[in-house]
C-alpha cells in the first residue's frame, strides 16, 4: 500500500476518524444491511460447527455492529437470538431452509458455490451428524450428508432471477439478496448475478476453507481471491454498476490489511470464515475452561495431527471444541469465552483496517483506492491490476 | 376476494393472503387471468382457499403454509417448492422440480410432471396422475411420492428415506434406488394418497422403489461411475 507523503496528506493516527460504515443491499432492497463495519461473518453451517460456536460467532458479530451468516443446515434459534445482523443461506440442498426463518432473515445469500469448492457441494461427514443435527436436516441421525451442488428449482440465470423474485415476494422485498459465487470465471459470473437481481454479490475466491471437500478440490479449482476481486469490479464497472451492487470478497482475508486492499481493490465489504474460527481457537495447543488454558496437545494426536496444522474437521473430534458436534467436546469452546476472542480479532482487523486507510490519508474506508496499490511481485500486478512496485507497468496491459 | 392479475400486480394477490388470518377476512381468494405469472401465491402462510383460473409461471404455491392453492391449469417450474403443509393441486401438467425440497403437504398433479419431480423432497406427499420425468425424486430423503403413469430415466437416484411407488414402466432406476416388495403399510399409504382419485387405482399394481442405503457412507472402494 502507499501510504502518503509529500503527494498525499495523511490523516493521525488513532486520531482522526475514519469512517467504516458500510451499507449493503441498496439496489432493490427496501431495508438495506447497516453494518458498523466492512468486515463481515462468512456462511458456516451448524452441523460443521457447534451451536455453541454459532451463538458465540453471533454475539461476536453483534458486539462489534457486523453481521453473521447461517451455513448449511438452517438457523438455530441460538444464532438468531444471538445476531443483530443475520444473513440466511439458501443453499442447493435446502438443509432446514423454510419460510419463517427466511422471514426472520435480515439478508438472503444466494449460495451458487464456494470458492474452496467451487461446483462441488460438500459432504458432512456421519460422525457430525448427531440427533439434532439429523433432525434439522430431515436426514437419519450418523448418515453421511451430502449437500447437493445445484439448486432443485432452479438452472441458469434466467431461472435465478425468478428464483430471487419469489423470494422477495415472500419477505416483501424488505431484504437484501446476495448472490454467492465461487471465484472461477469471475467476470461472467459477477454480470450473470446482476442480471438476476442481485443487490450484493459476494466472491469467494480458492484460499476459503471448507472442512466437507477433497484436498484436490480445495487446492485445484478456482483461482485466488486476489485475481477474483480485480474481475469482479471490473465486471460491475463493465456493467455501470459498480456502488448500485454491492460486492463482498472472502476467501483467505485474515487480516485488516487483507481487508484494506481487497477496499481498495473495489470491495464493499469483506467476509470470514477460518480467520473466525482461528480466533475461537482453532489449531491451538490449549483449550480455555474457567479461565484456565487446558493442554489438548494429546487430543490432536489421538487423531493424527497436531496444534498448527490440524485440519481434521472432518473427524468431528476437534481438540478445542470447534468444529465438532460431540456432547464432551463441544463443551470445549464456552460461549462467552468464544465471542469475546472473536470480538477482540474482528475489533483488531478494524484497527487495522483504519490505520492502512489513514495513513493513506482516507476518512472513510471506502475511499480506498486501486491507485493506493502496487504490487510486489509481476504474478501479483498481474492479477490484482495494479502497476508492478517502482514502474507504471501493469502486466498484459503493455508499457 | 377476486384479483385479475391484469389489473393487479403480484403483489396485490400475495399480500392479503397473511391477512386473511382476521376473523371475518374472506377465506377464499381466486385469482384470474393469471396467464403464467410467477411465483403465484408464494409464501402463504395462512389456512385458505386460493384458486388460480388459468395457467401459472414458476414456483406457483413456493414455500405454502396451510393453505389450499387449486390450479385449474399447468404449473410452472417448481410448483409448491419447499411446502411446509397444506395442499397444492394442479389440475394439468407441472413442469420441473414439482414440489421441489418440499417439507409436508400434498402435491397433487392430475397431469404428468417432468424433470426431477420431487427433487430434494423433505417429508409430504406428491401425487403425479400421469407419468414423471427423468430423475423424479433425485436425492430425495423423506416424504412419498405416487406415480400413476411410467416413470423416466434414473428414478430415485440417491435416494434417501423417501419412498416411490410407481404403477407404470420406469425407464431405468437411478443410482442406489431399487425396488422393495409392498407391504401392508405400503397398501395403506397408497389407498390414503388416492383417496381422492375416482376410479382409483388398485394400490396392488404399484411398485415401491426406496433407497438401497448403499451411498449412506462414503465408501472409497465404490465403483466411482456409481
Amino acid at each position: 500500500m502507499l501510504g502518503a507523503s509529500l503527494s498525499r496528506y495523511p490523516l493521525e493516527g488513532y486520531r482522526e476518524k475514519c469512517a467504516t460504515k458500510t451499507v449493503l443491499g441498496t439496489r432493490y432492497a427496501t431495508k438495506p444491511i447497516v453494518l458498523d463495519i466492512p468486515i463481515t461473518i462468512a456462511g458456516m453451517s451448524f452441523g460443521a460447527l457447534s451451536a455453541n460456536v454459532k451463538e458465540a460467532l453471533g454475539r461476536a458479530a453483534t458486539a462489534v455492529g457486523t453481521s453473521t451468516t447461517t451455513g448449511d443446515g438452517g438457523m438455530t434459534k441460538e444464532e438468531r437470538q444471538s445476531s443483530k445482523t443475520l444473513v440466511y443461506q439458501c443453499l442447493p440442498s435446502r438443509y432446514g431452509f423454510n419460510p419463517d426463518d427466511l422471514r426472520k432473515a435480515d439478508a438472503i445469500e444466494v449460495v451458487i458455490g464456494q470458492g474452496a469448492k467451487p461446483g462441488g457441494g460438500g459432504m458432512l461427514l456421519g460422525q457430525k451428524v448427531n440427533p439434532r443435527v439429523a433432525k434439522m436436516r430431515t436426514l437419519p441421525e450418523g448418515v453421511d450428508q451430502r449437500s447437493a451442488c445445484r439448486h432443485p428449482d432452479w438452472t441458469g440465470p434466467d431461472d435465478l432471477a425468478i428464483k430471487i423474485r419469489e423470494l422477495r415476494e415472500i419477505t416483501d422485498w424488505e431484504k437484501p439478496i446476495y448472490v454467492k459465487v465461487g471465484a472461477t470465471r469471475v467476470p461472467h459470473d459477477v454480470k450473470l448475478a446482476v442480471h438476476s437481481g442481485a443487490d450484493v454479490v459476494v466472491v469467494d475466491g480458492m484460499q476459503g476453507g471448507t472442512a466437507a471437500t477433497q484436498t484436490c478440490f480445495i487446492e485445484h479449482v478456482g483461482i485466488p481471491t486476489l485475481a477474483a476481486v480485480r474481475q469482479a469490479v471490473d465486471a460491475l464497472e463493465d456493467l455501470n454498476m459498480k456502488g448500485k451492487v454491492q460486492l463482498i470478497v472472502s476467501g483467505g482475508i485474515r487480516s485488516g490489511a487483507d481487508a484494506a486492499k481487497a477496499l481498495a481493490l473495489g470491495a464493499d465489504a469483506v467476509s470470514i470464515g477460518q480467520g473466525v474460527l482461528f480466533s475461537l481457537g482453532c489449531n491451538s495447543d490449549t483449550y480455555i475452561h474457567k479461565g484456565q488454558h487446558i493442554e489438548a496437545t494429546q487430543d490432536y494426536a489421538a487423531i493424527g495431527t497436531k496444534p498448527g496444522f490440524c485440519h481434521h474437521c472432518h473427524t468431528g473430534q476437534c481438540p478445542v471444541g470447534v468444529t465438532t458436534q460431540d456432547e464432551v467436546l463441544e463443551q470445549r469452546l464456552e460461549v462467552e469465552t468464544g465471542a469475546n476472542r472473536v470480538k477482540n480479532y474482528l475489533k483488531t482487523l478494524t484497527m487495522e483496517l483504519t490505520t492502512l486507510a489513514r495513513a493513506c490519508g482516507k476518512q472513510d474506508v471506502h475511499h480506498l483506492e486501486r491507485e493506493d496499490l502496487v504490487a510486489l511481485t509481476i504474478e501479483a500486478a498481474a492479477m490484482a491490476g495494479v502497476p508492478l512496485a517502482g514502474t507504471s507497468w501493469i502486466p498484459g496491459r503493455g508499457f | 376476494m377476486t384479483f385479475d392479475l391484469r389489473r393487479t400486480a403480484l403483489r396485490g394477490l400475495n399480500l392479503p393472503a397473511p391477512g386473511c388470518r382476521q376473523a371475518g377476512a374472506s377465506r377464499h381468494v381466486v385469482s384470474l387471468h393469471p396467464d403464467g405469472a410467477h411465483s403465484i401465491a408464494a409464501g402463504v402462510d395462512a389456512p385458505i382457499n386460493i384458486d388460480v383460473l388459468g395457467h401459472a409461471g414458476y414456483y406457483a404455491g413456493g414455500m405454502n403454509k396451510t393453505a389450499t392453492v387449486t390450479i385449474t391449469g399447468s404449473a410452472g417450474t417448481g410448483v409448491a417448492e419447499n411446502m411446509m403443509s397444506g395442499k397444492v393441486h394442479v389440475k394439468g401438467f407441472a413442469s420441473n422440480g414439482a414440489g421441489a425440497s418440499a417439507h409436508g403437504g400434498t402435491l397433487v398433479i392430475e397431469g404428468d410432471a417432468s424433470l426431477r419431480c420431487g427433487i430434494s423432497l423433505k417429508g409430504g406427499d406428491i401425487v403425479v396422475g400421469g407419468s414423471a420425468g427423468s430423475f423424479t425424486a433425485f436425492m430425495a430423503q423423506a416424504g412419498r411420492i405416487v406415480i400413476c403413469g411410467d416413470a423416466g430415466d434414473a428414478l430415485g437416484d440417491s435416494l434417501y428415506e423417501a419412498v416411490i411407488y410407481a404403477r407404470g414402466k420406469v425407464a431405468s432406476l437411478g443410482a442406489d434406488a431399487r425396488f422393495e416388495p409392498m407391504t401392508a403399510t405400503d397398501i395403506a399409504a397408497l389407498q390414503e394418497l388416492l383417496g381422492h382419485r375416482r376410479p382409483q387405482p388398485r394400490p396392488q399394481a404399484f411398485r415401491k422403489v426406496a433407497s438401497g442405503a448403499s451411498l449412506y457412507h462414503w465408501n472409497a472402494d465404490a465403483n466411482q461411475e456409481y
